[in-house]
This record gives structure tokens, C-alpha cells and sequence, in this order.
């Protein structure tokens, strides 16, 4: 249970630990491109962290960030056929950046720090508040920037029209400037209750 | 004139840092001091013009005639991985201060989203052979020329009086936001 609470806020891998800031920037227009991105994230690294909690002890230390890359590469070509077929308007949308999930530091680097040393349940649930962490940062900063630059949620309108519509909040300036302000909010929650000279959350 | 425009559209018009957030991770890890940032951006520079030829010539020449495209993205990675393999151990032996300089960052290259975006985006784009080298070029300078501004920048924001939760990684997303407000600038140079 800890291994799954830890993900989701305290040390959220976006906020806390800044890994996998590609994808959390670049497909973060809306909110339904954010929720997919998630979603693909959230499979990926659940089958990852399950194979190579099973073969981590197996493999020979050399080869080991080769090998597991190559579980994940394979993950990300199921998910990468998967929405081509079904979902072909939204894979389009994402663009590159389904591929780009192999390269997704989150994942390597819970496998190189938790799955590869942990039995298969523990780092099944690591995976799971890990993905869904990630998941919730993303539909917060797509809703934000699709709120403030388009006015709309999910496509749904939720300003009304006379309100000003930032159009800098969908382009790429907007996704650094949204992401820094959160990373500060997490950290100023965060270190309320602690030392205020301790970095609660180390970069 | 293909080629120039192939060039700099990759370096200053869709840029990939600023543009494409492709490379966040030592865009952000390496730009605190400019030494570490130049020796980062050259490295990443040159395995991406390794990577943009081995992989154009691995999937043209192989995994389209033996029609194994589906391989596409396990057999990229491990090109880019053996090349980064093989520029560590080149610095090791030839520039040791530099390898130690750049420490975790360069094993890290391999999973540095620029190197394999560009390899995707070369493929999406259906470049020819030299028009991707060119593009490697402009994509690797300008990474280099985001980092040195950034590292530039970042050395003045130590003495800034920055709030608290916002010191570190929260002050340098905003700086980087300003940075790609200033890079959108240059859209609309070219088609």
C-alpha cells in the first residue's frame, strides 16, 4: 500500500522527482490528449515494472538498462499499434510522442530503482501509483492550459465568452510557465510541516 | 537553399528544446554552470548526427526491404544506445576532465527524448540521406545554443532573489517559459 500512495503526491514523479517533463510538456494542449498520454504511460510502466521485477535478478548487470529498454520499447510498439488502430485521430494528435514513451525517464528509472529489486507485487502497485500520479499532473496541466487558452474542458465550454482567452497558455511558452508554477505549489505544500531548511523534495 | 532551410528551421524555428520539449531532462540537470552545458550540448550534438545517419541507413536499407518496420522503435533505441556507449568511452580515454564533468548526464543520453525524436521526426518527414544529416545539425545546434543561453541566464538567477518553494526547478520552467516566448519570435520565417 505505501509503495502505492507514495506516487500519487509526496513523491509524484513529475513534481517531486522532474522525470518525464517531454511528454508532460508537449501534449498537455487539452485535456484529452493529457488523459490518453496518461493512460499509454500508465500500461507501460505497469508491464515494464511486472517483467522486470521477474527477470531483474536474472539479467547480468552489464546489459541490464539495454535489456530493459528493450521490454519497454516492445510495451510502447503493442501501445503505439493499439491506438493506430482504434484510435487513429488521437494517435495522430500525439504525434511522435507515443514512440518518445520509450525514452520516458519515469519508466527507466522505476525499473532501474524499483522494479529490478522488488518482488512482483510491490513493484506491480509501484507501477500503478507511479502511472496514475503522473496521469493526474497531466489532466491537471492540460485542463488548466485548455481552460485559460481555449476556454474549454474536454471540449466542453466552461468560461464564458467575454472572458479573455490566453492563447500563450496552449503554445509552448504556456506549458513551462504552468508546469514551474505547479512545481512550486507541490513544493510549497510540501514543506509546510517540515524544516523550512530541507528540501523536501530532492532534484 | 534545401538544406539551409532544412538547417535552420530545426535550430531556431521549431526548436527542439523550446519548441518540440524535446531534451527537458539535461536542459534543465546541466544548465547551471556554462562549461558543463557546452560540454553537453556538443555531446548530444554529435550523437545525434551518429544516430540521424546509422538510423537512416538501418531503416532504409534494412528494416524496409525485409519489410520490418514494427522494429522500428526497439532497433532505434538500440543504436542510440551503443553510440552513447561508445562517445563515453571515447571521452573517457581522450577528454577525462569532460567525462567527469558531465558524470550521470551522459549515460543518460540515451534517454534523451531529442536523440530519438529526431530519429522519428527523420523518418516522418521522409528526409534523404544528406537532407537528415543537415537536420541532425540543426536540431544538435540548436539544443547547444538553448543550453548556453539557458546555463547563461541561470548563473545570474543564482544571486536573484527568488521565493522560497520556487528556488531550483520551479524558477527555471519559468525562465525556460520566457525563453520559448522569445523563440516564437522567429515562427513564421518560414513555411
Amino acid at each position: 500500500m505505501k509503495n502505492f500512495v507514495k506516487g500519487l503526491f509526496k513523491e509524484n514523479p513529475i513534481l517531486c522527482y522532474l522525470l518525464g517533463l517531454c511528454p508532460t510538456l508537449a501534449v498537455t494542449t487539452n485535456a484529452v490528449n493529457a488523459l490518453t498520454m496518461g493512460l499509454g504511460v500508465i500500461f507501460v510502466l505497469f508491464f515494464s515494472n511486472v517483467i522486470i521485477s521477474l527477470i531483474g535478478k536474472v539479467v547480468p548487470k552489464q546489459v541490464r538498462i539495454a535489456s530493459f529498454i528493450v521490454v519497454i520499447a516492445t510495451f510502447v510498439t503493442v501501445t503505439d499499434i493499439f491506438l493506430k488502430a482504434n484510435f487513429p485521430a488521437l494517435s495522430k494528435a500525439l504525434g511522435p510522442f507515443i514512440p518518445l514513451i520509450v525514452v520516458n525517464c519515469i519508466i527507466l528509472g522505476r525499473a532501474e530503482v524499483f522494479a529490478s529489486k522488488n518482488n512482483l507485487v510491490s513493484s506491480a502497485f509501484d507501477a500503478l501509483g507511479m502511472g496514475i500520479g503522473f496521469t493526474v499532473t497531466l489532466l491537471v496541466m492540460g485542463a488548466v492550459r485548455e481552460i485559460l487558452g481555449m476556454g474549454t474542458v474536454f471540449g466542453i465550454t466552461v468560461l464564458p465568452g467575454f472572458f479573455p482567452k490566453f492563447l500563450v497558455m496552449i503554445l509552448p511558452a504556456g506549458a513551462f510557465i504552468t508546469l514551474g508554477l505547479l512545481v512550486g505549489l507541490h513544493e510549497a505544500v510540501l514543506k509546510k510541516g517540515t524544516l523550512p531548511s530541507r528540501r523536501p523534495c530532492k532534484v | 537553399m534545401n538544406y539551409v532551410l532544412i538547417f535552420i528551421g530545426a535550430a531556431v524555428i521549431n526548436n527542439f528544446v523550446l519548441a518540440y520539449f524535446l531534451g527537458i531532462c539535461p536542459f534543465l540537470g546541466v544548465s547551471t554552470d556554462l562549461k558543463k552545458a557546452s560540454g553537453m550540448g556538443f555531446a548530444v550534438m554529435f550523437v545525434m548526427l551518429l544516430a540521424a545517419a546509422s538510423t537512416w541507413l538501418i531503416y532504409y536499407r534494412v528494416l524496409i526491404p525485409y519489410n520490418l518496420q514494427y522494429l522500428q522503435y526497439v532497433a532505434f533505441i538500440l543504436v542510440i544506445a551503443s553510440l552513447v556507449q561508445f562517445v563515453e568511452m571515447f571521452l573517457k580515454k581522450f577528454v577525462p576532465p569532460l567525462y567527469r564533468g558531465l558524470g550521470i548526464y551522459l549515460p543518460l543520453i540515451t534517454t534523451n527524448c531529442a536523440i530519438l525524436g529526431l530519429t522519428l521526426f527523420m523518418v516522418i518527414k521522409r528526409y534523404k540521406f544528406v537532407e537528415s544529416i543537415f537536420y541532425a545539425l540543426g536540431a544538435g545546434g540548436g539544443f547547444l545554443m538553448a543550453l548556453l543561453i539557458m546555463a547563461g541566464i541561470r548563473e545570474r538567477l543564482e544571486t536573484a532573489d527568488v521565493p522560497v518553494p520556487f528556488r531550483g526547478a520551479g524558477i527555471a520552467l519559468i525562465t525556460a517559459g520566457c525563453l520559448a516566448l522569445a523563440f516564437m519570435g522567429f515562427s513564421g520565417v518560414m513555411k
